[in-house]
Order: structure tokens, then C-alpha cells, then sequence
């Protein structure tokens, strides 16, 4: 088997942190390449560090080890100074398992979890000697494919990416598998083309190259089949019960300090609080929970192998898990007999209960809490159907440092639909008041604001807005910072405007996006998620050279009658349920969450024919606290129900 | 109860830090179940002392940690590195276990010398003739960075040994066996290399390290942390791949 291993190794004490490149993480497979299996390099094009715990790589890792037919290895984005090395030495990108070429992987599938690392999916191919245009392959070499959220919009790296899979993967990449197995199993007798054409009858699986972009007078208008048996339109794959995969069965445990470096269980997918900033919330529903006694195993299983002392429950609002108040008491309790096991809940709704929870699970080190609160004001909050009260945070903050906690962060979006100045000083002013609060309890109390830059996201009621422009941005973090400047215990954070900008561009971008993504890579710009690598006037040069702008692409405010480049990915929603609720957002109307409330016929559910899944038939406890929602609406929906299952 | 253990570090995991290593064995000890003593306050530790910091990139035969039990529970001696072993990643395994009732001084203080096996990217002559000449010197005056600054020190009376033991440590490197004391002050294995062949410059950094022993004392008396009833005697170190 051919393996850079020696070459690499003789080139380790020149880097970073070597141990981002050996592998022997535990839970990872010792991959056998036989005659007729075919082999995929799963890719996350960020560091090692950010991409090893990521969740849905290591679930298709797992499902494709299963298969005799199939092997994974995984890779990651090499830092610089092992690229420039790898570049001078001829070293290709290779497998962290067995350190094998990318070239001579059968698929080359990227996760894409968000948008700024595109330029990073160009430098992997080219580092693994793999054309980075589509139309530049051939029958010799890897099948390109890619998922995560960001393929909701795959238009930007349409030109790249022969094949993305809209949607849950867990059951779309066995069907990707076949296809790509027959193929690769017949010694690839058919052509490229022919089994791509097949990849477009696969439900959830876009195959950009069978499509024609159509443009009038500089604007996109829409994408043609050229083929027929080409859909239309693509749906997004979703997998009905989160019970039927537990997984990952086996996390991987790296030998190197990773983000997120704990047990990590997801308790629920999707999310119908509703935000109407959240891309996540929107194109994840219906919610799914899993059977709580199905996360309990997990849990147990879990810090038994791994030895790690503590766990994650993830979801997109944990505190809403109907198993939650259990599931934390029982692992802070330790059944497994390891010792020590502290939660943490990376969502924390904002209210008292969530409070209690916290103070539950973190008996020890009570040190900070994180809220989101995402706006100043309630105004604000009302548009973007953050439904959180005043008295709500404040209930939430006072708990909190009544109960030994010293410093509360707060998040906050800033350049929202029709935010006034008011709005933003809105932050300050809570963030004012929250320390106030807590100076009843301790001197040493401290509350940070952490603002970040509204970037408006496909398949979201915000896709229409046009979002700020960095003046207006650093304008606004401007006055937050002259306002704040004076208020003791009140730090402010603040992201910067410009990655926001390029974030947005590489979010809404169409098709002609592509050549742009492709010069900021030619011209050094990789890692743009790292403030250190990060430039905005590559971008802004790039789309110049390729007669676009940030005023069209980002600023500009949509029309409800304008194609939008990703119209034809299907993410579950109706486009006429987002912008009613667009139009409702600059009503400043709320819209309460349809698991314990009438349906509103977003379309989530009935494209489906799945319903929302979970354990309790009322909202959880604590009750409306945090949503603002008027319980009496919502008595009588029925829910089905995790543990009533057939 | 403390527990000193030994093990070793070999093949792909050396290129983990010291901290990656601590973190690994916290995670090794709570998989056998160890019932480990914490610290009080805040955020309760785990009482774990490492030995001293093997550079990241060399192997070694001879590594140490001190941990602490809580005392009402019984740990089976004998059956706790083949435990321990089966949470480590590959390469690195546990070799010993030692009660250490009363508690003795910690690692650092008592390790007063290590042995290496150091590879050299130079000729088997040249070897040679650079090793003599380092021992016949009086000093060895090398620089180095200490609390900020840079500072001259001389090398030599840290050298208790150094001898060119083969010609073939791995592919293209002459093998050296040295002895290097850790008080009063350590010396590097890399800063003997860099002292030997300055003109290596920044190369020396990828020669291979491996550390066969830590001695308390004179290493003729043999006096380890855990002496192993039968120790082996290679200068090739096994490369794992």
C-alpha cells in the first residue's frame, strides 16, 4: 500500500504541532484497501484541531467502515508551514490513517460547516494533485463530493464539486456509495459523465455540472437541466428517527488537544424556536429527539471507552431536550464509575430554569455562563423572533450569580433587519443592567458582550436583506465601543466586519461566485477563518476582475420576484412561508414554536411526511420562559412521541 | 497512596508534546477505573505528576508518572499496566507499577541523570573524531535562552557519557549513546548535537532522539524510578509505522 509516511515523518520536527498529522486517534479504523472496496478520503479543509470533532464527519466515517465494500480514511487541512514543506518536498495530501496520497482515494468527500474555508477545498485538491475544476477530471481520477450546511448554497463551488449531498447524510451517502461502488467495481467502463448522470437520479444529491446557468443582464436568473431525468429542483435528504442512528458508536479520541475535546451526544436535531437569522433552526427541521434512554447508553458507552470526564449534549437548544433535567443529573451523578463527569450544554436557553441546569451540572467551576440573547432590545428581538423577555435575561442573569457565578457572556448580532441605533445601544444597556445585577451579589461581577456582524443566510426569512456594509458595521461596533468605554464591569467583543463581508459573499454568491473563491486561493488566501490570514481586499479585487461587488452581491436588498442562486436546493422549506414571515419579521411580529403550537405550514414536516419527534407532549420545564409564547394555544397539537413508537 | 508508573513512548505517538501525553494518561487512568485522588477548590484536578518533559518528537523506554489514590481503596499492583496499557494509544504502554509507601521525592528531584540514543545525520569518521574531541575539551561553551535572555553556559561537565555506539541508528544516522545530568542544570540532547555539529544548524532538530534510562544517582549503580527485572539493551529503536 502506498503510504508518505517516511517522507512526512522525516519532515514532523520542522512543524507545529506534529501529532495534528499522525493519526492514532482512538475509535479510528486501521483501514485495508481490498481489490473492489472502494475508498473515500473524508475532508474537513480547516485544521486539525477544528475539524476532528466534527460530528458529522466521524457519523459517515462509521457508516462507511460498516460496509465490506468500503473504507474511510479521513484527512485535514495541513497548517502553512507543513504546506509550504509539503509543496517543496512534492508531499501530495495524504490519509491520517494510513497516510495514503488523496490521489488515489476512489471519493474525495468535504464537509462543509461553514463558508470562508472554500478557498481551503481548492488548496486540498490541489495539494492532493487533484484538478480543482470538475471539467478537469477524468475517469482517473477521485470523485469529488461535499455536504455540511454551506451545501445548501453549493452554487459558489459548483465549478469544483462534482457531487453535493443536500441534507442529513446518514442514508444519502450509502446511496452516493452505490453508485460511485458500481462504477468503480466495473473498472469505471462506463464514463465519468455517465455515472454522474446517475448521481442526479439519487434523492438529495446535486450534481452541479448537469446544470446551465442562466444570466440577464448581469443578473442571475435561474439554472436549466441540460439533461433529461436531471431534477428540477434537488430535496434535501432527512432522516425520520434519530433512534435508528446512534452514532457515532465509537468517537474519536485524538492524542492532541482538539476543540470540543470531550464526549460529545447529540440529543435532538433540528430546532423550531424559529430565529429567523438561523440557517441552522430553519433547514434542520423537523426536531428529532433521541429516546432519552438511548442517550443515557450513549453517555455510559461513551466515557467508559474514552475515559474522558466530560460530555456535551448537543443540539441546537439543548434545554428544550424533554429529557434534560435526567439525562444531566444521571451523568453528573456517574453511573459509568470514571470518576468526575461535568455537562456542558454549548446552547443555553436564556431563563432561570436553564439556570438551574447549569448549576446542576457545573457544581464546581462557576466561573462563566454564556447566553444568547442575540438583540438589544425587544423590538429587535421581536424581528428576528428571538422571543426572549427583559425580565426573562434578567431572571436568568440574577439566578446565575446568586449561584457563585462571577461572569456572564452575552452574544449579540449586530446589523439586523432594520436595526436602529437605539437597537444597538440596546446591547450595551442590557449588558449594563446585567451588571448591575450582579453587583448584588458579588463585586467581582463581569459581563461580557460579544458582538458579531449579521450575515444573512440562504433559505432563511433573512435571505431577502441585504446585509451591512462594513462602514455600517464598524460604525455600530463604534458606538458600542464609545458607550461602553465608560461602563465598569461591561467588556465588549466585538468580530470583525470585513470577514463578515466575505462570509456574505461566499453565502449568497451564485455560480459566477466560483472564479472568485478560485483567485483568493491563487493569491494566497487560505485559512480565511483566521484573523492572521484573513484579507477582504483579496475578495474585494477578485470579484472587481470578475465584474461583481460587494453593493450587488451582499448589500443589495432581494426582490421577492428575483431567482436566488439556490432556489433549486429544496431545504424543506416553502419559499412562500420565508418571506411571509420575512414580511412579518419587519412587522416586528413573533411567531411562537410549532412543536406545541398549530402547524404554519413551513413545509419541513409534510414534504417529508414526518412529523416533529419528541419526548414530551408540553413544553418542557420552565415552561414559555425564554419564548415568550402564550401556552394556551398549545394544548391540544398532537406530537408524536419518541418513546410511543411503533 | 501515590503509584509511580513507567512506560514508554515509541513510533508515531512521539510526536505528541509532554502536555498531550498528561492529558492522554488522565484519560488512560480514568479508563482502568483508577480511583484517583483530586485536588480541592474550584476546579478539582486529578493529582498526577509527570516526570521530567521528553522532547516532543523522541521516543523513549523510560518514562515516569506519580499518581495519587484515594487511600480506602485497594489498587491491584500487579494486574495495573496491562490495565492502564489497554487505554493508551499504540506505542505507548505501560511497563511498571510501584507502590510508594511512605511517599518519596518527586521525579524532578530525584532523576539526577538520563541516558539517550541520539542519531547523527554525519559520517561514521566524523562521528567519532567530534565525540573525542568533545570529551577531551575542558568546557563546552554553548548559548542558550534562559528566562528571556540568552545566556553562555559550558555543556561539558553535563556530559557524563558519550560514546559513537553504531553506524546505523536508522537509515543515514551514525547512533550515539550519552548520559546527560539533570542537575543542577539539564542539558538538551539537542544542545549536545547542536554543540557537536554546529554547522548542522536547524537539521539537528530532526535527528532521532530516543531516552533509554533515568537514573537516580550514578547510572553504574544501576538506581532507576522503577528498575525493570529485565532490561533490554538496544540502541535500534523499533519504528513503529
Amino acid at each position: 500500500m502506498t503510504t508518505v509516511w517516511p517522507q512526512l515523518e522525516s519532515q514532523l520536527a520542522r512543524v507545529q504541532k506534529p501529532a495534528r498529522y499522525i493519526g492514532c486517534e482512538d475509535g479510528a479504523i486501521e483501514p485495508v484497501h481490498r481489490p473492489g472496496s472502494t475508498s473515500w478520503l473524508l475532508v474537513y479543509p480547516d485544521t486539525y484541531e477544528v475539524g476532528l470533532p466534527n460530528q458529522g464527519l466521524q457519523i459517515l466515517y462509521e457508516i462507511l467502515n460498516e460496509r465490506p465494500d468500503a473504507v474511510a480514511e479521513r484527512s485535514y487541512a495541513p497548517w502553512t508551514d507543513l504546506e509550504a514543506i509539503m509543496r517543496s518536498e512534492g508531499l501530495p495530501l495524504f490519509s491520517v490513517e494510513s497516510h495514503r496520497p488523496a490521489a488515489e482515494f476512489d471519493v474525495i468527500a468535504f464537509n462543509l460547516s461553514a463558508e470562508l474555508v472554500y478557498t481551503n477545498v481548492l488548496n486540498c485538491l490541489d495539494l492532493g494533485g487533484i484538478p480543482i475544476h470538475s471539467a478537469g477530471r477524468d475517469d482517473r481520477h477521485p470523485v469529488v463530493v461535499a455536504g455540511g450546511h454551506a451545501a445548501h448554497n453549493p452554487e459558489p463551488l459548483a465549478d469544483f464539486i462534482d457531487a453535493f449531498a443536500i441534507g442529513d447524510g446518514e442514508e444519502a451517502v450509502t446511496d452516493l456509495h452505490e453508485v460511485v461502488a458500481d462504477w468503480v467495481r466495473s473498472g469505471r467502463s462506463a464514463s465519468r459523465h455517465s455515472m454522474l448522470r446517475e448521481l442526479c437520479t439519487v434523492p438529495g444529491i446535486y450534481v452541479p455540472s448537469m446544470y446551465e446557468p442562466r444570466y440577464e443582464s448581469g443578473r442571475f436568473v435561474g439554472l436549466t437541466p441540460k439533461h433529461a431525468g436531471v431534477p428540477e429542483r434537488v430535496e434535501r435528504r432527512v432522516v425520520a428517527d434519530l433512534a435508528e442512528w446512534p452514532y457515532p458508536r465509537n468517537q474519536l479520541v485524538p492524542l492532541t488537544e482538539v476543540v470540543h475535546d470531550r464526549l460529545n451526544i447529540e440529543v435532538f436535531r433540528g430546532c423550531t424556536r424559529g430565529c429567523r437569522f438561523c440557517q441552522a433552526g430553519m433547514i434542520t427541521r423537523p426536531v428529532r429527539e433521541r429516546p432519552a434512554d438511548q442517550v443515557r447508553t450513549m453517555i455510559d458507552d461513551g466515557l467508559r471507552r474514552t475515559g474522558y470526564d466530560e460530555v456535551a449534549l448537543t443540539s441546537l437548544s439543548t434545554a428544550d431536550f424533554s429529557g434534560i433535567e435526567d439525562a444531566v443529573r444521571q451523568t453528573v451523578e456517574g453511573s459509568a464509575g470514571c470518576g468526575q463527569v461535568s455537562v456542558s450544554l454549548p446552547s443555553l436557553r436564556v431563563d432561570a430554569f436553564t439556570v438551574g441546569i447549569a448549576a446542576q451540572v457545573q457544581r464546581a467551576r462557576r466561573t462563566g455562563l454564556t447566553f444568547a440573547p442575540e438583540a438589544g432590545t425587544w423590538r429587535m428581538r421581536r424581528i428576528i423572533n428571538k422571543l426572549i423577555g427583559e425580565e426573562d435575561l434578567y431572571g436568568a442573569v440574577e439566578s446565575a450569580f446568586s449561584q457563585g457565578w462571577r461572569r456572564v457572556k452575552l452574544y449579540f448580532l449586530t446589523g439586523l433587519p432594520s436595526e436602529t441605533d437605539e437597537d444597538t445601544l440596546g446591547v450595551a444597556e442590557l449588558a449594563r443592567n446585567c451588571v448591575e445585577i450582579g453587583r448584588r451579589h458579588t463585586h467581582k461581577a463581569s459581563v461580557t458582550a460579544s458582538v458579531g456582524g449579521f450575515v444573512p443566510k440562504p433559505h432563511t426569512p433573512f435571505q431577502w436583506f441585504g446585509q451591512n456594509t462594513v462602514d455600517e458595521l464598524n460604525r455600530k461596533i463604534g458606538l458600542l465601543k464609545d458607550t461602553t468605554r465608560r461602563m465598569h464591569g461591561v467588556q465588549l467583543k466585538w468580530h470583525d466586519a470585513r470577514a463578515s463581508a466575505a462570509e456574505g459573499l461566499a453565502s449568497r454568491g451564485d455560480r459566477r461566485m466560483g472564479a472568485v473563491v478560485e483567485e483568493v486561493w491563487r493569491q494566497g488566501g487560505t485559512f480565511q477563518e483566521w484573523s492572521e490570514h484573513f484579507r477582504l481586499d483579496r475578495w474585494t479585487t477578485a470579484m472587481a476582475r470578475h465584474g461583481l461587488s460587494l453593493d450587488t452581491e451582499v448589500y443589495r436588498h432581494r426582490a421577492q420576484s428575483e431567482a436566488l442562486a439556490w432556489d433549486h436546493i429544496d431545504a424543506g422549506l416553502h419559499k412562500d412561508f420565508l418571506w411571509d414571515d420575512w414580511q412579518d419579521a419587519l412587522a416586528e411580529v413573533g411567531l411562537p414554536d410549532c412543536r406545541w403550537t398549530p402547524c404554519y405550514d413551513c413545509g419541513a414536516c409534510t414534504g417529508v411526511g414526518i412529523e416533529h419527534r419528541v419526548g414530551s407532549p408540553v413544553p418542557p420545564a420552565g415552561g414559555s420562559q425564554g419564548t415568550g409564547q402564550d401556552l394556551s394555544i398549545g394544548g391540544e397539537v398532537p406530537v408524536t412521541l419518541t418513546g410511543a413508537r411503533s | 497512596m501515590r503509584i509511580r508508573l513507567r512506560f514508554t513512548k515509541l513510533g508515531k505517538v512521539r510526536w505528541t508534546s509532554h502536555r498531550d501525553a498528561a492529558r492522554l494518561w488522565e484519560r488512560a487512568l480514568r479508563r482502568a477505573q483508577v480511583p484517583l485522588a483530586y485536588t480541592e477548590g474550584f476546579s478539582p484536578r486529578p493529582k498526577v505528576s509527570f516526570g521530567l518533559a521528553l522532547p516532543t518528537g523522541a521516543e523513549s523506554d523510560a518514562e515516569y508518572l506519580d499518581v495519587n489514590v484515594r487511600p480506602e481503596r485497594d489498587v491491584d499492583l500487579s494486574t495495573l499496566p496491562d490495565r492502564l496499557t489497554a487505554g493508551l494509544p499504540s506505542g505507548m504502554a505501560c511497563t511498571a507499577a510501584v507502590g510508594l509507601d511512605p511517599p518519596v521525592s518527586s521525579l524532578q528531584q530525584v532523576v539526577t541523570s538520563c541516558s539517550w540514543v541520539l542519531g547523527a545525520r554525519v559520517p561514521a569518521a566524523e562521528a567519532e573524531r567530534r565525540v573525542s574531541e568533545l570529551l577531551a575539551a575542558d568546557s563546552v561553551p554553548f548559548s542558550r535562552v534562559r528566562k528571556g535572555k540568552e545566556t553562555t553556559d559550558d555543556l561539558r561537565p553535563a556530559v557524563r557519557e558519550l560514546a559513537v555506539v553504531g553506524n546505523h541508528y536508522t537509515e543515514g544516522f551514525v547512533a550515539l549513546r550519552a548520559e546527560l545530568a539533570t542537575q543542577p542544570r539539564a542539558v538538551k540532547p539537542i544542545e549536545l548535537l547542536a554543540a557537536l555539529w554546529p554547522s548542522s544548524g536547524d537539521d539537528v532538530a530532526g535527528w532521532p532522539l530516543r531516552r533509554t534510562h533515568q537514573w537516580i544517582g550514578p547510572s553504574d549503580a544501576g538506581v532507576e524510578p522503577i528498575t525493570l527485572d529485565a532490561p533490554e539493551e538496544s540502541y535500534a529503536p523499533a519504528r513503529a509505522s
